[in-house]
């Protein structure tokens, strides 16, 4: 029994991985490296969504996890275009930087 | 056993790289362990008998995405490296210990009902009905359906037909998100630029 992996192992991996990904968003203050943070929080709910779908044996938690894919791609599209201009107007990106809503 | 070998591999990896990427003060090498961190949850996913995923996380995620962020961190040109002085004092140790706080709560509110001997999941269905299992048995359904492109796709266009052609919307609605946002012209930095160099002219005549 020794050789097998519980369902619970890959949840706690994931977890551990959003957590990690939080700490990143927490500690760093470039903009570029919290935004990929970000993208590591949603990869590890993926990684959940995928888990919970093996356990009760449909793929619509796979499914959801394509859907969460394809929004992931959209949104780093559009907020990289964010983090240019911003860059563009304020020649960083430090997220210190970027504390007023007009310039 | 080969479950066994390849999932503490991979969880290794996986979270190295992500620990990696946090500790990483120049943001290229925060990409390339990025890369990583996506292989490794993209053999997780060939694992979890999700094939389909696992080959759309490797195109999406480590093909577009990646490269996506090293273009921009290229253009950019943000060669200067982070230093982890912290602007707010002990913001580093109060990260780490939210952290921690989460991550003990998060284990046994999510992985711990399935971290019994019964939530192993067996590759067969009726292997797992006999063992009392709480895996109903993917690769069944899998199996069932031709092959898990099959079975995701089938899922995909009945079930969920109508957010799929909505996806479609927003993937056009982000591309031209990013083209107006991208624009050159009538850019806010020319405004800034101008109105700098005014500033400039009127505290030179005012010096003069």
């Amino acid at each position: 029994m020794t050789a097998a992996v519980p369902a619970g192992m890959y949840l706690a991996l994931a977890a551990a991985l959003f957590t990690v990904g939080a700490v990143g968003v927490l500690v760093r203050r470039n903009l570029i490296v919290m935004f990929m943070c970000i993208e590591l929080m949603l990869n590890s709910v993926n990684l959940t969504l995928v888990t919970f779908s093996r356990i009760h044996g449909n793929v619509d938690g796979q499914v959801l996890s394509f859907f969460t894919i394809v929004v992931a791609a959209a949104e780093v599209t559009v907020g990289l275009a964010l983090i240019v201009n911003l860059f563009r107007l304020k020649a960083s990106s430090d997220a210190d930087d970027v504390d007023a809503l007009r310039y | 056993m080969a479950e066994f070998i390849v999932f503490w591999i991979m969880a290794v990896v996986a979270l190295g790289a992500a620990i990696s990427m946090v500790l990483m003060r120049n943001a290229v090498h925060a990409a390339l362990m990025l890369v990583i961190n996506f292989f490794a949850i993209a053999v997780l996913f060939a694992v979890l008998e999700a094939q389909f995923l696992a080959i759309v996380q490797v195109i999406v995620y480590a093909g577009a995405v990646v490269v996506l962020f090293l273009f921009v961190l290229m253009l950019l040109g943000v060669s200067r490296t982070q230093t982890f002085s912290d602007r707010i004092r002990g913001q580093g140790v109060a990260a780490v210990t939210v952290g921690v706080i989460l991550l003990v709560a998060l284990v046994p509110a999510i992985a711990g009902p399935y971290l019994g001997a019964d939530a192993v999941c067996p590759a067969a269905a009726d292997a797992a009905q006999a063992s009392g299992s709480l895996c109903a048995g993917l690769a069944a359904v899998n199996a069932q359906e031709g092959g898990n492109v099959a079975a995701v796709g089938r899922v995909l266009f009945t079930d969920y037909v109508l957010p799929f052609e909505i996806t479609s919307v927003l993937l056009v609605i982000a591309a031209l998100g990013a083209l107006v946002l991208g624009r050159r012209h009538e850019d806010p930095a020319d405004l800034v630029d101008q109105l700098q160099t005014v500033e400039d002219v009127e505290a030179e005549e005012a010096r003069a």
